[in-house]
């Protein structure tokens, strides 16, 4: 190798390193790094793919359970659901690609935990996003971000047959610099038939596949997801990826046929750090070493240096292990499908990853020291000793009556109705939707034989910056909640922990506390960690945004004929709120709206009565007790009676009695209520189980309620206006 | 028609397709009403289209290519141009 | 009765189109680049994005070795089905009369709609009453269709339109709020909503199974 024009360490920390992870890289190699090696040694050593601020904390997670087919560190995880199947189901974020151009940023996205899907045999049935961004009505920016998203999200999935069948999205202040743009992907496959990633085979032919490489997003993963955005000028920014999901979806098709016909040894997609991550994490997982000769990957402009080609992350592209007997057949068959392969390499027993320009080598590595030995930083929290996020502007005047405080609610941007959101989404392509958006509390995918999945994905932003233990455990039991409600009982989770700068004390404890009541609530719920992802590094100029993780869930229910719904159905049914419920204004909506500063901490909980009130409620929907189940959750207790009246397009009275404060009542939030509706004998059967109490029943044409004086008479069409706030932001 | 079949020397051509008078163009009007917002006035009849730039051995043939397939004469009209000699040669 | 459904690079819901008219009959799935229509008794061309509705929606695919024996079939009088994008197809094959252009709200738009029998007695729509009303999905971002007024009079004196948009459910501009029409032998039929998503209760409404019943009707009578 020539040593002529050795990058010196000055570049190294412009590429993101530091002064000590440059030296260490130094002593690995035995010599500095050169060009390629250092932008390899840099991507891999990023945050974004070496989770050096993140790693000693997720290994606090629980990952094992009984229906754990595959855990953290593959493409994504999966979970045993019947019949010899398995749901693989992974979230990913896609925030500062986003930020920069949110059509292309959320497409890219989806694309991209797409391909984790199939990466490991799975056929990708269904996506659910989960977007923040600042507060639409008075950002032009944030109506541009959230715009952008929506459609890219949409076109990507919709062109790719795989329905959106879910999500979420909310609106404050500290997303207003640095939004959120998260999705989850799930797919289903044969579980003995899942492929892992470890190359293998001496000797068998690296075959990379689908598009051709191009000088996209090249330092997107070390600079865009390592570093504060405020911090990067424009000429800093990588180059924008394009996502075309039409060759993805030949993508997708040439992998599970490779798979089905049993041609490839491995499979991995390209993702953050294109061929070198993809490369190294094969060759790392398989304990082998890997060839590559850059001047056999088809490329979109010629002079393309090797640390480029290297680097570059262009989108729809597979990489694969192949025994050279079958090279042919598989060449033949990514030409069936047009998204035609090359052999860029081979598998060695030298343990390095080498990277050749035709004959001459331009770098020479250690797989371990690549992948394993970057350094693992502990964080030094301290909790702040001040409010770190500002009190949001009063929206709701001191004066205003419960009745216009539920219509201001039901307007909100945050409890709104998503109908102009996913209508832009197909969620209903390839037959499998029982429950579509704004149905259910979750999604509810039949399974062949019968039984179905319940899908949801929750955050609460708000809520974490609170209190992030009990915050982020709110989070995840509102998950289980919104399965409880359709019938499904939790196999497994995967989050996204989408943070600030975890260098900073205060971002490193509201991490290290979410962390822990993550384990606690999947601990508690059995629902283990089966994958995820992290993004750190979430602030902009004014600020961190909320700490934020993303929990989704994956449950299962056995018969999908009975899965419940939201809405109100039966004239003369009672409702009844079910369930440990202990309402609160700090942190809600309402206190939102009111202009309340964050509270310090939210109320303990006891996670074990929730879990139980849960158990209660599924098993209610699995006997076919009930005409609705709705979990609580922003609004508090009227908002979800108003929510499941509309769904149902049915009225309801609801009477709470002598409540000690009847704002809290109607309007505040915590973890563990219901509101169900059922035949009068049903509900009474349900209260022999849990804590429960029967406050109205379901009729007419109106929203009737009462609690300690505050009374709201309010006719279904005018909530429905409320209701329907979103659509001016889509006008 | 600067066609040269068979000569080895490409020709860049450029194809401009747009929505047929009559035929109503939503980007076009989104557009439209868009402009004035950011203080543009007067700007009338905006109409959103497709630029097509192909390098061709026999310019004679893209009118044909243009009805069979780069635009739908039923509701989009085209129009050819002819921006000269490319730099490469044809293989 | 034997369904023939075509599948291109870009196809979404060819297995939805397979599993719907798998309940009145036998159904495959014929691969763009193959010329050989296995005997079908009636094609359907399906949903999706068919070479990711590049240039125009339809306008590749339309040129796919297994769309001109399904050209020369339709002319042969073979019943052609085109469902969304094969609907799109069918229009720029020349097939059907009119064009399919991007909806006025400028967006994918995914809903239920209400879709009014408007002509009874085609080969698609047979086992439906006059103007019933069929509960079916819509899900695309072209589907505005278009055809010049004289040429809408003379489908519309024709028995051409076969299905509409119910009063103020059309989201797309569609002229004269058209959602489906048919050739002059009414043999080819194309439409924007989705009936192969109306087959089970389950997961929506099964009054998109009318038009896979119909079809099965007619091909009984021609073949059997």
């Amino acid at each position: 190798m020539s040593d002529a024009a050795l990058p010196t360490v000055e570049e190294a920390v412009a590429l993101g390193l530091t002064r000590d992870e440059y030296a260490l890289v130094c002593t690995k190699l035995d010599r500095p790094p050169n060009q390629v090696e250092l932008a390899m040694f840099s991507l891999l050593w990023s945050e974004h793919c070496a989770y050096k601020h993140s790693k000693k904390l997720l290994m606090t997670l629980p990952t094992e359970g009984p229906f754990v087919v595959m855990g953290p560190g593959e493409n994504a995880g999966a979970v045993d659901v019947g019949n010899g199947l398995a749901c693989a189901f992974k979230v990913e974020s896609h925030n500062h690609p986003s930020a920069v151009e949110p059509f292309q940023g959320a497409a890219t996205g989806v694309g991209g935990i797409l391909r984790d899907i199939f990466a490991i045999g799975a056929r990708p049935i269904a996506v659910l996003d989960s977007l923040r961004f600042g507060n639409p009505l008075t950002s032009e920016r944030s109506r541009f971000l959230l715009d952008g998203a929506v459609s890219g999200i949409g076109h990507y999935g919709n062109s790719m047959g795989v329905p959106t069948v879910g999500g979420e999205v909310y609106f404050e202040e500290p997303y207003e610099q640095n939004c959120l743009v998260n999705a989850m992907a799930l797919g289903l496959g044969e579980t003995e038939k899942l492929v892992r990633s470890a190359a293998a085979g001496v000797g068998n032919v690296l075959v990379l596949y689908g598009a051709s490489t191009g000088r996209d997003g090249i330092g997107g993963a070390s600079v865009l997801a390592s570093a504060e955005l405020g911090e990067l000028s424009e000429d800093k920014r990588p180059t924008v990826q394009v996502g075309d999901p039409f060759e993805e979806s030949k993508l997708l098709e040439c992998s599970l046929e490779l798979l089905e016909r049993g041609l490839i040894v491995a499979l991995q997609d390209l993702g953050a750090a294109g061929l070198t991550s993809s490369a190294s994490e094969m060759a790392s997982k398989g304990e082998v070493g890997i060839d590559i000769d850059v001047a056999t990957v088809p490329l979109r402009e010629a002079d393309m240096e090797p640390f480029e080609i290297m680097v570059s992350e262009s989108q729809e592209r597979m990489l694969c292990v192949v025994e050279p007997g079958k090279l042919a057949e598989v060449i033949a068959l990514t030409d069936k499908w047009e998204v035609h392969g090359t052999a860029i390499g081979s598998v060695t027993d030298t343990g390095h990853m080498r990277i050749f320009r035709g004959e001459e080598l331009v770098g020479d590595m250690s797989v371990a020291a690549l992948v394993d030995d970057c350094p693992l930083y502990d964080l030094s929290p301290a909790a702040p000793t001040q409010q770190l996020y500002p009190a949001p502007a009063a929206v709701l005047g001191e004066d205003a009556d419960a009745q216009e405080a539920l219509l201001t609610l039901l307007a909100s941007p945050n409890i709104a109705s998503r109908r102009p959101l996913f209508e832009q989404y197909d969620s209903i392509v390839q037959s499998r939707t029982v429950r579509r958006p704004e149905e259910a509390d979750a999604a509810v995918l039949q399974l062949p034989g019968g039984g179905g999945l319940g899908v949801s994905i929750d955050g609460n932003g708000r809520k974490v910056a609170a209190d992030p233990y009990w915050g982020t455990i709110a989070v995840v039991l509102e998950c289980a909640s919104n399965l409880a409600c359709v019938g499904a009982e939790p196999l497994g989770t995967t989050n996204n922990l989408n943070f600030g700068n975890p260098e900073k004390p205060h971002i490193a404890w509201q991490l290290t506390e979410a962390v822990r009541g993550l384990g606690a609530a999947c601990r508690a719920l059995d629902a283990p960690i089966v994958g995820g992802n992290v993004s750190l590094y979430n602030e902009g100029a004014s600020g961190p945004i909320y700490p934020t993780p993303v929990i989704g869930m994956v449950g299962r229910l056995p018969d999908v004929e009975r899965a419940g719904r939201l809405g109100f159905a039966q004239e003369g049914d009672a409702i009844a709120l079910v369930g440990p419920f202990r309402p609160a204004l700090p942190a809600s909506e309402l206190a939102r709206l009111r202009g309340e500063a964050l509270p310090d901490g939210l109320p303990e909980l006891d996670i074990l009565a929730v879990r139980s009130a849960q158990e209660a409620v599924r098993d209610a929907v699995r006997e076919g007790l009930l005409s609705s189940a709705h979990d609580i959750a922003e609004g508090g207790l009227l908002v979800a009676v108003a929510e499941s009246a509309l769904a149902g397009s049915i009225g309801a009275t609801v009477e709470l009695g002598d409540a000690d404060d009847a704002w809290t009542a109607l309007f505040g939030e915590a973890p563990g209520g219901f509101v169900v509706s059922g035949h009068p004998a049903a509900i009474a059967q349900l209260a022999e189980r849990v804590e429960l109490d029967i406050i109205g029943a379901v009729g007419g044409e109106r929203l009737h309620a009462q609690a300690a004086g505050a009374a709201v008479d309010v006719a279904l069409a005018d909530l429905r206006e409320a209701h329907g706030a979103l659509a001016q932001l889509f006008a | 028609m600067a066609g040269t079949l068979g000569s080895g020397v490409l020709m860049r051509v450029r194809v401009l397709v747009r929505p047929k008078a009559g035929i109503l163009d939503p980007q076009g009007v989104a557009v439209e009403q868009a402009l004035p917002a950011l203080g543009f006035s007067g700007v009338t009849d905006v109409r959103i289209g497709r630029l097509i730039e192909l390098e061709v051995d026999d310019a004679s043939q893209v009118e044909e290519m243009c009805r069979k397939l780069l635009a739908n004469p039923l509701v989009e009209d085209y129009e050819v141009q002819l921006l000269g000699e490319a730099s490469g040669t044809a293989a | 009765m034997k369904f023939g459904v075509l599948q291109f690079p870009g196809s979404c819901d060819e297995a939805d189109a397979q599993l719907a008219a798998g309940r009145v009959g036998e159904a495959v799935l014929l691969w763009h680049r193959d010329r050989d229509l296995a005997g079908c008794d009636a094609i359907i061309v399906p949903g999706g994005f068919s070479y990711g509705d590049y240039l125009r929606a339809g306008a590749i695919a339309r040129f796919s070795p297994m769309m001109e024996e399904v050209i020369a079939f339709a002319r042969d009088g073979g019943l052609v089905l085109g469902i969304c994008n094969g609907f799109q197809v069918l229009c720029e094959a020349g097939l059907l009369p009119g064009a399919l252009l991007q909806n006025t709200n400028r967006r994918f738009t995914s809903r239920q709609v209400h879709l009014e029998v408007v002509s009874p007695d085609t080969p698609f729509t047979r086992a439906c009453a006059p103007g019933e009303l069929l509960s079916v999905p819509a899900k695309h971002g072209s589907g505005r269709y278009y055809a010049p007024d004289d040429q809408l009079d003379a489908m519309e004196a024709a028995g051409q339109i076969v299905v509409r948009y119910a009063p103020g459910e059309c989201f797309n501009g569609s002229a004269r709020d058209i959602a489906g029409v048919c050739n002059e032998a009414g043999n080819v039929f194309g439409l924007m909503p989705h009936p192969e998503h109306a087959v089970d209760a389950l997961t929506g409404s099964t009054d998109g199974l009318r038009i896979f019943e119909s079809m099965a009707l007619a091909a009984g009578g021609a073949h059997v």
